[in-house]
């Protein structure tokens, strides 16, 4: 197990202490009581509402230095700084603190949930008022329109008429351009990472097997098993699938090659090889922080999530800035997908950085301390802020 | 003539100088940069950059420019007609291989052209294939035969005579060595050449 808590650390290893953000705090934000339930994309309504967030910095007297960062499936709004207790940092810790690229001694970083998880906001597992019981499959659909549009109550609700930037990588990468496409107006910048403007048939593919692990457990029961405990072999499973889409051939040959966690061949079924204790690890660390109806709820949405076509940049000229980052060895989002997003901009003359980095990480490159992305990120926003300082609305 | 340069690459500010401010520029090839960040700071350009390489992208954005990673000859594709007022294609023409199609979708996208290119035909680089028999190596083209990134061997002359040919029209012409223009004999005495280019009259494109 020594190898599986090395990786572990990998990448979440924050580096030197003094830029840390020390301990912070999730805050709870409740709208959208009944009756001004919040509509849904599928015609259905939702409410009240609580959404997570934490913030981290100082939003400054203009109300111009706001980032908003979105995380990934599995992620929570706990991108940065310590929880009390807890030794170790938030998700993106490596990218947001005093002197990194998000430097919370310039910008006020807010990094925000989504509804239909089970971080903190509403979603299958929370209690529906209306029942006093969890949610369950009572839980409507939501789709990544939707989770923008909850954040953007919250970002109305933070007193911010525009944000500096909206970030992410993955899905996170999907609400940030869902940001561009529901409110250009009220975007300066975004920066898509490792992300698509829809799923490819080999990733719902992927998601779809999830989901079948899932709901092919006894356990699940229809989704009602709040009282009887989750589906944790489905879950653990769906978790190991997505782990190994995560990396790169070369990755797992780096971290794991054909080592044995013990000597020799045990000549059974238990786990001989390091790999599938890691695998077995995550799975099961997975199913102790997620819950499975969040988890078919938001692969659902990821898949349904289409900006291609030119949904990104409807009607007129966008003043928005773009930074699109992929890299070489992600195969679940290939730098193909990217370069779609950076084709739409091009097409609508916005102005865009494009790159392909090198790494060998693999999709989950964009969490890992990656010193191009590190330069771009900073340098991309700097700019954008003198910009925005300067009264600057276009990119000179 | 010598070129007041200031420490600019002395094809830079020619090419600077063919430029009007407030222009839309896009630079094929940017490299790290220096001359779009010169003519977004000093002629108020809007900018953006096609580089392929990653160092030099970190180096663009580190000074505050938009560049998309790509090579040359996919990079114009999706940029509707009439994008750019320029489009910059410095040092690389002789790097690409579907020159014609470069060139028709460069002023496809932006109204006019400026291309710089070493110069083959250099009175050096004759000497050098006449009296030495070797495949030249001047200041312009420094590379040696199994090392150089070139793909097309021009001089001034043959692009004159393929501009005839394709309908492109010469608006200016400045021929280079070093800090000084060339005026007499340039296919003779410069070692590069920078055209500004947009379609001849009466061309069906």
């Amino acid at each position: 197990m020594k190898a599986t808590l090395k990786t572990e650390s990998m990448k979440t290893a924050s580096g030197d202490l003094s830029c840390s953000l020390g301990v912070v705090e999730t805050k709870y934000f409740i709208f959208a009581e009944p009756p001004a339930a919040l509509k849904l994309e599928s015609g259905e309504a939702l409410g009240s509402v609580t959404l997570a967030y934490e913030t981290y910095g100082v939003l400054n007297k203009e109300k111009s230095n706001a980032i908003l960062v979105l995380h990934a499936l599995s992620g929570d709004a706990h991108a940065a700084g310590f929880h009390r207790g807890e030794a170790s940092p938030g998700w993106w810790d490596a990218m947001i603190g005093p002197g990194k690229p998000f430097d919370t001694d310039r910008y006020f970083v807010i990094c925000s949930n989504v509804i239909g998880g089970c971080k903190g906001s509403t979603g299958p597992s929370s209690i529906d008022s209306g029942t006093g019981k969890p949610y369950a499959l009572e839980f409507p659909f939501v789709t990544i329109a939707d989770m923008v549009q909850a954040q953007r109550r919250l970002i109305d609700f933070l007193g911010i008429e525009k944000l500096l930037c909206v970030a992410g990588g993955s899905m996170g990468g999907m609400q940030a351009l869902q940001w561009v496409a529901s409110y250009p107006e009220r975007v300066r910048s975004a920066i898509p990472i490792a992300t698509a403007l829809k799923h490819s048939p080999q990733q719902i593919a992927f998601n779809e097997v999830g989901r079948q692990s899932i709901m092919a457990d006894p356990a699940w029961r229809e989704g009602n098993y709040y009282d009887t405990g989750q589906p944790e072999r489905g879950l653990a499973v769906a978790r190991m699938i997505g782990h190994i889409t995560f990396m790169s051939d070369l990755s797992m040959e780096e971290k794991f090659s054909r080592r044995l966690k013990n000597d020799r061949f045990s000549f059974n079924f238990g786990a001989d090889f390091e790999v599938e204790g890691y695998l077995h690890y995550r799975g099961a660390n997975f199913v102790k922080r997620f819950d499975a109806n969040s988890y078919l709820y938001i692969t659902k949405a990821m898949d349904y999530f289409d900006l291609s076509g030119g949904k990104l940049i409807n009607g007129r000229a966008l003043d928005t800035r773009f930074l699109v980052i992929s890299f070489k060895s992600d195969w679940l989002y290939p730098a193909y997908q990217s370069q779609e997003i950076v084709r739409q901009l091009k097409q609508k003359q916005v102005d865009a950085t494009y790159c392909e980095l090198k790494s060998t990480y693999g999709h989950d490159a964009f969490l890992v301390e990656l010193e191009g992305q590190t330069t771009l990120i900073h340098h991309f926003l700097e700019k954008t802020y003198s910009g925005e300082r300067n009264g600057n609305g276009n990119h000179r | 003539m010598e070129i007041i340069a200031n420490g600019i690459r002395p094809d830079h500010q020619v090419i600077f100088d063919m430029i009007d401010p407030e222009s839309r520029i896009l630079d094929l090839g940017c490299g790290t940069g220096d001359l779009l960040h010169l003519l977004a700071g000093d002629k108020d350009a809007r900018v953006q950059g096609i580089e392929l390489d990653e160092k030099a992208i970190y180096e663009c954005v580190r000074k505050g420019l938009s560049v998309c990673q790509s090579d040359i000859e996919s990079g114009l594709a999706e940029y509707p007609d009439g994008s750019f007022d320029y489009v910059i294609l410095n040092q690389s023409l002789q790097e690409i291989r579907k020159v014609f199609f470069i060139l028709r979708e460069a002023l496809r996208v932006g109204s006019k052209v400026i291309v710089g290119f070493p110069n083959f035909a250099y009175i050096n680089a004759r000497i050098c294939l006449c009296f030495g028999g070797k495949a030249p190596m001047t200041p312009s083209l420094p590379y040696r035969w199994y090392d150089t990134p070139n793909l097309r061997f021009l001089s001034i002359s043959d692009f004159l005579d393929f501009c005839a040919e394709k309908g492109f029209a010469v608006e200016k012409a400045c021929f280079l060595n070093g800090q000084k223009t060339i005026t007499f004999w340039p296919n003779l005495r410069a070692l590069g050449a920078i055209f500004l280019l947009s379609w001849g009259r009466g061309i069906n494109h």
